[in-house]
C-alpha cells in the first residue's frame, strides 16, 4: 500500500482493487497511482464539487419525514469500481442466458405451463407467489418478451465469484445513477479517463427507447412511446423524467392518459393522442383502478383491457413480479436448464426454501447464522441478517416462518466483496453490489457497465439508497489495452 | 403537447412574472423610503400600507404579524411560506412545475432555477436580505432575467416556450396595471399638492418598479405627470412593460399556438385577446381618465382574466 492507500485494510474480505497479501490488482493500478498522489484537501474539493452538481441538477430521491419531503442526494463514492474485460464476458453472457431463461419461463407459466407439468416447480408455488397474475393465462405479448428492462443484484462471495441475488424484473430502478455517476466523474477527474479505457454506457437511453419501439402492437414501425410515472412525489421521478429527456419522449401521469374503446389516448392541446408502448414506472397493483387495487388513484381505468386486446403494449409486461419471488429465484438455474438446456453461467446464492420441510428444519435451527429474506419484499425490507439481529428479531422471524413457510427463504451470509472509498477523510473498503442493466428488445442488449451500490456505513451489508446506501461510477474496460 | 404539461408551462411562467413584479415592487419603496428619512413612524406606514393594499392577503398579514413595519411587510412578500404570492412560494411552484415539465425545458433553465430556489430557501438567502435589501432584490431580478434568457437561447421556440410566453405577457399586463393601481393607494399628504414634489417622486416611483424610467424619459424629456406616465404604461406600442405590447405579445403567442393567422380567431382565448388588443390599439389616454384610471384598470385586470379562463378552457381541461 503506498500514499493515501498506506493505511488501508481489506479486512479479510474480498477487495476489488487489492490482493488478500495487500499487491494491487492490474486492473488497478493506474487508478492507485493517481489516488496515492492525491490527499485530504484535493479529494475534499472534488467530493463537494460532484455533490454540489448533483444538488443543483436537482439528482435527489425524496426522504418522508416531517411535513415536507426532504430531496437527498445519493451519496456518490470518488473511487470507481472497475471491472476488467474478461470478467464482464462471463457476466454478460451469464445475465443474458439468465434473461432469456425468465422470458421464456414467464411465457410458459402464463401458458402451457410446462415446467409444472414436467414437475420441476409446483404449482402451489406458481399459484401462491404475490405477483402471479391469474387473469394474464393465454395472453399473448408482443415477440413473447416479458421483461423487457432487468435489472439484476450481483454479488461477489469471498473467493470472488460473481453471483447473482436477485432478479428484478418489474420495474428496476437507479439507471439514472449509473448515467450521472459517469457525468460526475468525467467532470470530477477528466484525467482519469484518458489513462484507463473505460467503455461507454451513455447508449443507454437510445437502446431502451429502440427496444421499447420494437415491442410495438401490430408491429407498429412507428409508435408513440411515453413514460408512465406517479408523479413528482414519487422518489425515483428525477429518473423517469431523466429518461424520458434522454429518449426524447413523453412523461405521463394517469391523469394525462384515457381508455376509450380499449385504445389508450393521452390528453394533448391537440385533442386526443393514441399512446402504442408504455414504459410504466408504475407498479401492477397501482395500474388499473377497474381491475387491480380499487383505491388506486394511480390508474388508468380500462388500461388493462386495452393491453389484453393487444392495442397497447407495457413494459415490463404484467406479472412479471411472480420471477421476483425469491422462492422463484430458487428454480432460476433448474430453468436455465429446462428452457435452454444449458449449464448456468451464473451461480445463485445458495438458498433454502423454508416451504421445503428439511430445509425448514435447517433454517430453523439455524436462524441465528442465516439470512432470512420475506419473499415478497424488496429495497432491504422484510429481512433479517442472523448474526447481527436481536434475540427478539430472531423469535419474531421464527414465528413468521412456522405460520407461513411458504414467504420466506434463508440464506447464508455473504461476505460481499469490499471495493475502497472515501469516507470521513480517508479511504475504507466497503461492500458493495453490482447492478447492470439489461434491456430485451430484437436482441439482448448490456450496458458495459451498470451501478455499483455501496453499503456507506462501516460493516454494513445492505446497499439500498432507502437504507442509507450510497453509489459510485462502475467501469468496465475495454479488451485491448486490459492485457497491457 | 400534454395539456398538463401545457397547463404547467404557463403557470411556471406566470409565476416567475409575479416573483419578479414583488421584487421589483419591494425594491423600489426601500428607495423611496430611503429619500424620506426624515419621515416619521406614521409617514413609513403610509409608504408601505398601499404595497399591502394591492395584495390579497391582508388577512393574512395581520394574523402572522401582530404589528406593522417595513420589514415584516419585507419578510411577508419576500419569505413568508404560508403566504401563497410571496416571492418563495412563487419559486417553489415555478420548481415544482418545472419537475412536472422537465422533458420540456432544457436542463440550463431547470439548473438556474433549482439553484435559485434552494438559496431562497437557506440561511445565506435571509442573512443576504438583512444585509442590503435592495442588492438581494436587484440579485434576484437579475437571476430571473437571466431565466427569461436562458429560456429563450436554449428551450426550442414551439408549443411549450408559446405556452410559457403566453403565461409571461398575461401576468406582465396585469402586474404593469397593478403597479399603475399602487398610486391610487398611496395618498398625498395633507399640504401637498398634485404635480408637487411628493406626487411627482410617488410616479417616479412607479415608473422605476416597471424599469420604465429611462424609456420613459426618452419621450417625455424629464416631465412626470400622471396623465403621461398612464399613456406610457398602458399604451406604448413597443415598451416591453405596457399593457398594449403585452397584450399584443399574449396574443401573438395565442395565435402561434393555434396557428390561426392574427386578426382571426380559433377559440375564445383568441377571440378576447384579439379584442383587447384592438381596444387598446385605438385608446386614447383621455378616455381612459374619463373613465377613471382606477376603473379603467380593474376592467383590464377583469379582462386579462377571463382570457386566461378561456385559456384554460380550450387546452388544459380535455
Amino acid at each position: 500500500m503506498q500514499g493515501f492507500f498506506q493505511n488501508y485494510e481489506t479486512g479479510g474480505f474480498f477487495d476489488e482493487m487489492f490482493h488478500a497479501d495487500g499487491a494491487v490488482r492490474q486492473h488497478y493500478k493506474s487508478l492507485l497511482e493517481r489516488f496515492s498522489k492525491m490527499d485530504r484537501p484535493a479529494l475534499e474539493l472534488k467530493r463537494t464539487l460532484a455533490e454540489q452538481t448533483c444538488l443543483n441538477q436537482g439528482i435527489t430521491f425524496t426522504v418522508y419525514s416531517g411535513d415536507e419531503g426532504t430531496e437527498r442526494i445519493m451519496p456518490f463514492d470518488l473511487v470507481p469500481r472497475i471491472i476488467p474485460a474478461d470478467e464482464w464476458r462471463h457476466i454478460e453472457r451469464g445475465l443474458e442466458q439468465r434473461l432469456r431463461a425468465l422470458n421464456l419461463f414467464l411465457h410458459d407459466i402464463y401458458h402451457d405451463q410446462r415446467i409444472v407439468k414436467e414437475g420441476l416447480i409446483p404449482l402451489e408455488i406458481i399459484r401462491t407467489a404475490k405477483h402471479y397474475r391469474p387473469e394474464l393465462v393465454g395472453m399473448d405479448v408482443p415477440h413473447g418478451i416479458y421483461i423487457h428492462i432487468c435489472g439484476s443484484d450481483m454479488i461477489r462471495d469471498s473467493d470472488g465469484r460473481y453471483l447473482v441475488l436477485e432478479d428484478n424484473g418489474r420495474c428496476p430502478s437507479g439507471v439514472s445513477y449509473m448515467l450521472e455517476n459517469r457525468q460526475a466523474m468525467k467532470r470530477v477527474f477528466p484525467k482519469l479517463f484518458r489513462r484507463h479505457p473505460v467503455r461507454a454506457i451513455d447508449s443507454y437511453p437510445q437502446e431502451l427507447l429502440a427496444a421499447l419501439r420494437h415491442v410495438a402492437p401490430h408491429g407498429n414501425p412507428d409508435p408513440t412511446v411515453v413514460v408512465l410515472t406517479p408523479g413528482i412525489y414519487n422518489s425515483a421521478y428525477f429518473e423517469h423524467s431523466f429518461l424520458a429527456r434522454a429518449m426524447g419522449i413523453e412523461i405521463v401521469v394517469s391523469q394525462d392518459l384515457i381508455v376509450k374503446d380499449a385504445v389508450v389516448y393521452m390528453k394533448t392541446t391537440k385533442g386526443l393522442k393514441q399512446v402504442d408502448v408504455i414504459y410504466r414506472r408504475v407498479d401492477d397493483d397501482f395500474l388499473d383502478p377497474t381491475v387491480f387495487r380499487k383505491d388506486s388513484v394511480l390508474g388508468v381505468p380500462g388500461i388493462v383491457n386495452a393491453y389484453r386486446e393487444g392495442n397497447v403494449n407495457l413494459a415490463n409486461a404484467l406479472g412479471t413480479g411472480v420471477a421476483d419471488d425469491k422462492v422463484i429465484y430458487y428454480f432460476v438455474p433448474a430453468m436455465i436448464k429446462f428452457y435452454l438446456g444449458e449449464d448456468p453461467i451464473l451461480p445463485n446464492v445458495e438458498t433454502y426454501l423454508s416451504a421445503v420441510h428439511s430445509d425448514r428444519k435447517y433454517i430453523l435451527e439455524n436462524l441465528e447464522n442465516l439470512v432470512v429474506k420475506a419473499a415478497n419484499e424488496s429495497g432491504g425490507y422484510g429481512m433479517m441478517i442472523g448474526p447481527q439481529a436481536s434475540r427478539k428479531e430472531i423469535a419474531c422471524f421464527r414465528a413468521a416462518i412456522e405460520a407461513d413457510p411458504r414467504s420466506y427463504i434463508a440464506q447464508p451470509v455473504i461476505k460481499l466483496s469490499r471495493s475502497p472509498c472515501y469516507v470521513d477523510g480517508s479511504l475504507e473498503g466497503r461492500h458493495v453490489d453490482l447492478r447492470p442493466y439489461i434491456l430485451m428488445g430484437e436482441s439482448i442488449k448490456i450496458i458495459p457497465g451498470g451501478l455499483t451500490r455501496v453499503a456507506m456505513r462501516k460493516g454494513s451489508l445492505v446497499v439500498n439508497s432507502s437504507q442509507g446506501g450510497g453509489s459510485k461510477d462502475t467501469w468496465v474496460l475495454d479488451d485491448e489495452e486490459a492485457r497491457c | 403537447m400534454l395539456s398538463r404539461v401545457a397547463d404547467s408551462c404557463y403557470w411556471m411562467s406566470r409565476y416567475i412574472e409575479r416573483a419578479e413584479t414583488s421584487a421589483r415592487v419591494l425594491d423600489v419603496n426601500i428607495q423611496l423610503e430611503l429619500d424620506n428619512e426624515d419621515q416619521l413612524g406614521g409617514r413609513i406606514r403610509q409608504q408601505w400600507e398601499p404595497i399591502l393594499a394591492t395584495l390579497l392577503d391582508q388577512k393574512l398579514f395581520h394574523h402572522i404579524h401582530k404589528s406593522f413595519s417595513a420589514d415584516a411587510v419585507m419578510d411577508f412578500i419576500t419569505f413568508e411560506k404560508s403566504h401563497p404570492n410571496s416571492i418563495l412560494s412563487c419559486i417553489t411552484l415555478v420548481r415544482e412545475n418545472a419537475r412536472t415539465v422537465r422533458e420540456q425545458i432544457s436542463s440550463e433553465m431547470w439548473e438556474l432555477l433549482n439553484r435559485l430556489y434552494l438559496y431562497l430557501r437557506s440561511e445565506a438567502a435571509r442573512a443576504a436580505h438583512k444585509e442590503s435589501p435592495i442588492d438581494f432584490y436587484r440579485s434576484l431580478v437579475d437571476s430571473l432575467h437571466a431565466f427569461q434568457g436562458t429560456t429563450d437561447a436554449t428551450m426550442t421556440h414551439g408549443e411549450g416556450w408559446q405556452f410559457l410566453q403566453a403565461g409571461k405577457f398575461i401576468e406582465r399586463a396585469d402586474s404593469s396595471s397593478r403597479v399603475l393601481d399602487l398610486k391610487y393607494h398611496l395618498l398625498l399628504p395633507t399640504g401637498e399638492q398634485v404635480g408637487g414634489h411628493v406626487d411627482i417622486t410617488q410616479w417616479n416611483a412607479v415608473l422605476r418598479s416597471c424599469s420604465a424610467m429611462e424609456a420613459y424619459f426618452k419621450i417625455f424629456h424629464g416631465r412626470v405627470t400622471s396623465w403621461n406616465v398612464a399613456e406610457f404604461l398602458i399604451l406604448h406600442d413597443t415598451f416591453p412593460r405596457s399593457i398594449r405590447f403585452c397584450v399584443d405579445a399574449l396574443d401573438q403567442a395565442l395565435h402561434s399556438i393555434s396557428e390561426t393567422d392574427r386578426g382571426h380567431f380559433k377559440n375564445e382565448a383568441e377571440r378576447l385577446s384579439g379584442m383587447l388588443r384592438s381596444t387598446l390599439d385605438f385608446t386614447t389616454v383621455d378616455s381612459i381618465f374619463k373613465t377613471g384610471l382606477h376603473e379603467y384598470l380593474d376592467q383590464i385586470q377583469a379582462r386579462l382574466n377571463d382570457i386566461s379562463l378561456a385559456l384554460a378552457d380550450e387546452y388544459f381541461s380535455l
